[in-house]
C-alpha cells in the first residue's frame, strides 16, 4: 500500500510528505509507548501513534519506518515536522482512533508485517 | 585499536534533543557500508540507553567504537544509579515518573530492548555514584 492509500483510507491530513506519496509499505505497527516500536527488530514501515512528540519521530527513524499516521486528531508539532523533513519521514494526521484507523488499514490489505514475539 | 570512534556529551532533561547522539552513529554506521540490521540492533540500544540517560541520569556520555568484527557502545553516566539490577531489567519494571510515560517512555522496556537487540550487555551500576553500560554487537 502506497502512503497516498494509507492518507486516503485514514482520511488523513499530510503535514510532511507529499512528494513521498508514492512509497511503497508494506507492513505496520500501532502503539503509543515507543519503546513497544523498537521491541521489533523486523522492518515495520508505518508507524500508527497517538503520541505526538519529537521522540515518535526519532523512534520512527530509529526503526527505518518510512510514514507516521497520528490518531484522534494529533497536530505534529514544528519541531516533529522539522526532523520529518530532514529524516524524510512522512508525517500525516487523522481524526480516526487508533482502532478504526488500524481496523481501516487492516481491512484495506495492510497487515502487520513479520514479527517476532 | 578501533577504526571509528565516536564520542558525545547527552544533554540531560532535554527531551527534544534526545537521540540525536544515536541518530549521528546510525548516519555514520549507514555511511560506511554496514549491514542495516546491525545498524538497527546498535541504535535501538544505543537511542534506549540515551533516552535512558536523559530520564533518570541528568544526562551523560556515550562512546561508541568500530571494530573489524564489531561495534562497542558505553554509556556512562552519573546519575543516582540503580538500586536493584535485577528488577531493573524485568521487562515492565520502571522507576519512571508518569510525565515520562506521558512522553512514550518509562514502560519498563529500555533496558530490556538493550540486551535483547545486543550480543553482549553488561550494566554496572552504583548507587548514589552513576552507571556504566557496555554494550557489543558482533557483524
Amino acid at each position: 500500500m502506497k502512503i497516498e492509500e494509507v492518507v486516503r483510507v485514514l482520511n488523513a491530513d499530510v503535514y510532511y510528505g507529499n512528494d513521498l506519496l508514492d512509497v511503497e509499505l508494506n507492513s505496520a505497527c500501532a502503539a503509543d509507548m515507543m519503546s513497544d516500536v523498537l521491541a521489533f527488530l523486523k522492518d515495520q514501515a508505518l508507524l500508527i501513534s497517538g503520541l505526538c512528540n519529537p521522540q515518535v519521530v526519532r523512534t520512527a527513524d530509529m526503526m527505518d519506518i518510512k510514514c507516521i499516521a497520528l490518531v484522534r486528531g494529533k497536530v505534529p508539532t514544528e519541531d516533529m515536522i522539522r526532523l520529518a523533513r530532514e529524516k524524510k519521514i512522512a508525517i500525516i494526521s487523522s481524526k480516526m482512533r487508533m482502532y478504526i484507523a488500524c481496523g481501516k488499514l487492516y481491512e484495506s490489505g495492510l497487515k502487520a508485517g513479520e514479527v517476532s514475539v | 585499536m578501533s577504526s571509528l570512534h565516536m564520542e558525545f556529551d547527552v544533554a540531560g532533561n532535554n527531551f527534544v534533543s534526545a537521540g540525536s547522539a544515536s541518530d549521528e552513529v546510525k548516519s555514520k554506521l549507514k555511511s560506511i557500508g554496514i549491514d542495516p540490521t546491525i545498524i538497527r540492533k546498535v541504535a535501538i540500544g544505543m537511542y534506549e540507553g540515551e533516552i535512558n540517560m536523559v530520564i533518570h541520569a541528568g544526562g551523560g556520555r556515550a562512546i561508541v567504537d568500530l571494530y573489524a568484527d564489531y561495534i562497542d557502545v558505553l554509556l556512562k553516566d552519573e546519575g543516582p544509579g540503580i538500586a536493584d539490577i535485577e528488577l531493573a531489567m524485568q521487562d515492565g519494571y520502571s522507576t519512571a515518573p508518569e510525565a515520562i510515560r506521558d512522553l512514550g517512555f518509562g514502560a519498563g522496556m529500555g533496558l530490556p530492548n538493550m540486551k535483547r537487540f545486543t550480543d553482549e550487555f553488561n550494566l554496572q551500576s552504583e548507587v548514589g555514584v552513576g552507571t556504566e553500560v557496555r554494550m557489543r554487537v558482533y557483524f
